[in-house]
């Protein structure tokens, strides 16, 4: 359940980091494959080194995706919706991993945003990202 | 029997060698209650945890996540045992605080938080990994002796 004020909080946040998407996105992938090397499994196609081109593309379309819906949360279903089908008939990641990588960009966001990333902020983009995350799942049965 | 690599070990060490025990064990603790509010069943008796703000500036909630940070030190010092050095820690959490043993994996993730936010850049995926390693261990130690 989000307040209005967590909502905006959200939405600032994301807003400040659409410009560093790359950077953001990236890091948060190379986390989660340090910590949880089954990860690495969906992207046997792709080259995700550190700095890889891929890894770069593919962390800003995640992120811009997350921003996106970060614009209005109440749309999240309408505004995920290509997204579900995606995931659900063609990707189909196991959604353990959605956890793993929310938790992953949660550490990002610590990193990067240090003192800035107050419990307040903590709490409202975990869920955030749990809602994102359930919403991306939903077509999955 | 866990088996650490060196680089494992030297993280870890050199994390805890630079903590600020008290900022960062009360943040540590604030940020739990803030985030996973269900967790302030088990402390009716601090006071004000009301919203956030009280929370931070609550001092019991302070003193007590010191004492939980100095906990880890054990962990530090006996990395090859960890299993046993907090058996005893396992009973006291399981046979008098009742704490389900789900908290401790929330706990630990708000560590990993606040010395994200305080390492910066220095927190690597790399070291992210050892730190995170390091926490499941003391994390499944300490609820090992519940039945």
């Amino acid at each position: 359940m989000l307040s209005a004020r967590e909502k905006e909080l959200i939405s600032e946040i994301w807003e400040r980091l659409t410009p560093v998407a790359e950077d953001i996105g990236a890091e948060a992938l190379l986390r989660m494959f340090a910590t949880q090397p089954g990860s690495k499994t969906y992207f046997s196609h792709l080259d995700i080194s550190p700095s890889s081109a891929h890894l770069r593309s593919h962390g800003q379309k995640i992120v811009l995706a997350i921003a996106e819906g970060a614009k209005d949360i109440s749309q999240l279903a309408i505004t995920l919706g290509p997204l579900q089908t995606l995931h659900a008939y063609q990707l189909r990641i196991d959604p353990t991993n959605f956890k793993f990588f929310s938790h992953c960009m949660l550490v990002t966001l610590a990193a990067h945003m240090r003192k800035d990333f107050t419990p307040v902020a903590h709490a409202a983009m975990d869920k955030y990202l749990s809602a994102f995350a359930a919403v991306l799942s939903e077509k999955f049965r | 029997m866990v088996v650490w690599t060196d680089f494992e070990r030297a993280t870890i060490t050199d994390i805890f060698s630079k903590l600020d025990y008290e900022a960062v064990g009360g943040a540590t603790l604030a940020r739990c209650l803030v985030v996973y509010p269900w967790t302030q069943r088990y402390f009716g008796n601090f006071g004000n945890l009301y919203n956030a703000a009280a929370i931070s500036g609550n001092p019991m909630v302070a003193k007590h996540g010191t004492t939980i940070l100095h906990g880890l030190d054990r962990a530090v010092k006996n990395m090859d045992d960890i299993k046993a050095t907090y058996a005893e820690l396992s009973v006291l959490h399981s046979e008098k605080l009742h704490v389900d043993p789900d908290n401790f994996k929330l706990l630990s993730d708000c560590l990993t938080i606040v010395v994200a936010a305080q390492l910066g850049k220095d927190f690597t995926g790399e070291v992210q990994a050892a730190f995170q390693k390091f926490l499941a261990v003391v994390v499944s130690a300490l609820g090992r002796q519940y039945h």
